[in-house]
């Protein structure tokens, strides 16, 4: 294989999820959360790492933007939507139920070894099952790094310095490429889709794969047995002033 | 037997306190796993990655319920990263049936990468423990919280949300043993440089108190109101979605989902609506207060203590009644 020819392609995966607008309700019985006719959208997390992977390219120093995802077949007007943004393909691995983050590692791992990126993009979780999970797992089973909660990304030939959003501050990595980068919100603002753009993406090249084809399994080793809402608030006092607000404040020992 | 590994978050010779809400986790698991028979059969393990001679470990033996402290020393830990410590971590944990770190951005860094090298499922954000393989955990941003269930004699990794559990004490004496790793590690992560946050204002995501102000500030000089405030009483800024995309304040600011979720013990909300995204990232917060004009915004629908009135008035008085108090 000559490397030189292949082009310099970027991995971003996806996941859609229930919009982030959405109040999510738990089911009267327990058994998850009500979905039925909820807006479903790409996970913002994830709509940076597109929107990152596209000013890559942008800049030259990428020549593909490649989208994947796992998800159901109704799933694909997620993915005409980052086609749109810029992107040239989109892989659709069509999977009726939810994967555990580390069968959704496998299976990228192996759209990784088919496609042969230099960089992953993923966001650093996805704002359903709050996991943050799927990228370290995808750095660990490849065998390379990992820059996770990114909120700057520079690349130089052969490897990548990422600016990372960690509770002392924000922490500087220099990675070895092939790596793997997970997105947090501060690292760009994604672009509007325009109406031509959207036209375009529909003819795209769309590649649907069967889960089994890639040797996936939803994986099922951590059972939900009980889904209930949080203890719900209670709403407290209204004081009529200031003065008022500034008592009760003190009473409570809080300024 | 039932066996936790906690891998301790260090810096600068100092012991996280996650690390002693962990070790608390930790010993609920115990009692939950035997109940009335304290600690019988569970044995709690406090690993310490170090370049040897840390002050560290010597911490972590004093946290009560703790069997041993295991030091493991490498070169390559100067810097705790996930790279290199995560081939440490899962041999060591090979003999572990539970592994815990804490769920700050240093254990969601770690521990995923451990339970992938041990082919093991990973728990995040546990918040309470009902036996050793019964746990709960929130999902949709807290907004509903699963239990859930892993079958027996499966390895469990787990990152622990830290504002559930109390700290451990520190009343116990531990040995420490010291260990060398075999493990071949990577060389392909290397640390540049770490820069603290926020300057003197107390950090956002740990703060014990929020002032955050929303799109009724109207301007991004107007949110030096906030900051004024916020500033007398010792407190973190944050901001809604709408001030953040508005530009009247930076992007790393904005608390909700999509943002940060915090739980201090007072969070201040100043012309702040309350849209569902903004309240999933506060409705751990221990008093809510909000001030807001429109005395129908939902903010009030959650608020301990709520006042309707214009935010540039009730802002600079109650500043003034700080100050006098303090005289």
């Amino acid at each position: 294989m000559n490397t030189a020819q292949n082009p310099r392609r970027i991995l971003v995966a996806i996941k859609r999820v229930v919009d982030y607008n959405v109040r999510v309700r738990v089911k009267p019985d327990g058994s998850g959360v009500m979905l039925d006719g909820v807006k479903l959208s790409i996970n913002p997390f994830d709509q940076i790492a597109v929107e990152e992977a596209l000013r890559i390219k942008e800049k030259g120093r990428a020549d593909e933007v490649v989208i994947a995802t796992i998800a159901p077949a109704d799933a694909q007007s997620m993915l005409r939507n980052a086609l749109a943004m810029g992107a040239q393909r989109a892989l659709h691995v069509v999977a009726d139920t939810a994967l555990e983050p580390l069968a959704a590692a496998r299976v990228l791992l192996k759209l990784v070894e088919k496609e042969n990126p230099f960089l992953v993009i993923l966001g650093k979780q996805a704002i359903d099952d709050d996991n943050n999970q799927t990228g370290q797992m995808l750095a660990a089973l490849w065998n390379r790094p990992q820059a996770t909660f990114a909120s700057k990304v520079e690349l130089t030939d052969g490897t990548a310095r990422v600016t990372r959003e960690v509770d002392a501050g924000l922490e500087t990595l220099e990675v070895d490429l092939p790596a793997v980068v997970t997105t947090d919100l501060r690292l760009n603002e994604p672009r509007f889709v325009k109406l031509p753009e959207i036209m375009k993406a529909k003819t795209k090249p769309l590649e649907t794969i069967p889960l089994a084809s890639l040797g996936g399994a939803p994986g099922l080793r951590v059972k939900i047995t009980k889904t209930e809402p949080p203890p719900a608030r209670q709403r407290g006092i209204m004081v009529k002033d200031t003065g008022a607000l500034f008592a009760e404040l003190h009473k409570r020992g809080l300024v | 037997m039932t066996a936790v590994l906690v891998i301790a978050e260090h810096a600068g010779g100092k012991l996280n306190l996650s690390t002693a809400k962990c070790v608390k986790a930790a010993t609920s698991l115990a009692g939950a796993a035997n109940p009335g028979t304290a600690n019988l059969g569970t044995e709690i393990v406090v690993a310490v990655f170090t370049t040897g001679g840390s002050p560290v470990a010597a911490q972590a033996a004093k946290l009560t319920g703790v069997a041993r402290v295991l030091e493991v020393v490498h070169a390559a830990n100067e810097h705790q990263l996930a790279a290199t410590l995560a081939p440490q971590v899962a041999e060591v944990g090979q003999a572990f049936s539970h592994l815990f770190a804490p769920s700050t951005t240093f254990g969601k860094d770690l521990m995923p990468r451990v339970a992938a090298l041990l082919d093991a499922p990973q728990l995040s954000d546990v918040m309470s423990i009902e036996s050793a393989t019964r746990f709960r955990r929130p999902i949709y941003a807290g907004n509903a919280i699963t239990s859930v269930e892993v079958a027996a004699g499966t390895k469990i990794v787990a990152t622990i949300r830290t504002a559930s559990f109390e700290a451990a004490a520190s009343d116990g004496n531990a040995p420490v043993e010291t260990l060398n790793p075999s493990a071949a590690l990577p060389a392909h992560t290397r640390f540049v440089s770490l820069a603290a946050a926020g300057g003197d204002r107390p950090d956002l995501q740990s703060a014990a108190k929020v002032i955050s102000g929303g799109r009724a500030l109207a301007s991004a000089d107007a949110f030096k109101l906030i900051y004024g405030l916020a500033d007398k009483i010792g407190a973190a800024v944050g901001a809604s979605r709408a001030a953040v995309d508005a530009g009247y304040a930076p992007n790393d600011m904005q608390v909700g989902q999509t943002g940060k979720i915090i739980a201090p013990e007072l969070y201040i909300a100043i012309g702040i609506s309350g849209a569902i995204q903004h309240l999933t990232g506060i409705k751990d917060a221990r008093t809510i207060v909000a001030i807001n004009k429109d005395s129908e915004a939902p903010i009030f629908e959650v608020a301990d203590i709520g006042i309707v009135g214009d935010l540039f008035t009730i802002v600079p008085e109650l500043e003034k009644l700080i100050d006098a108090s303090r005289k």
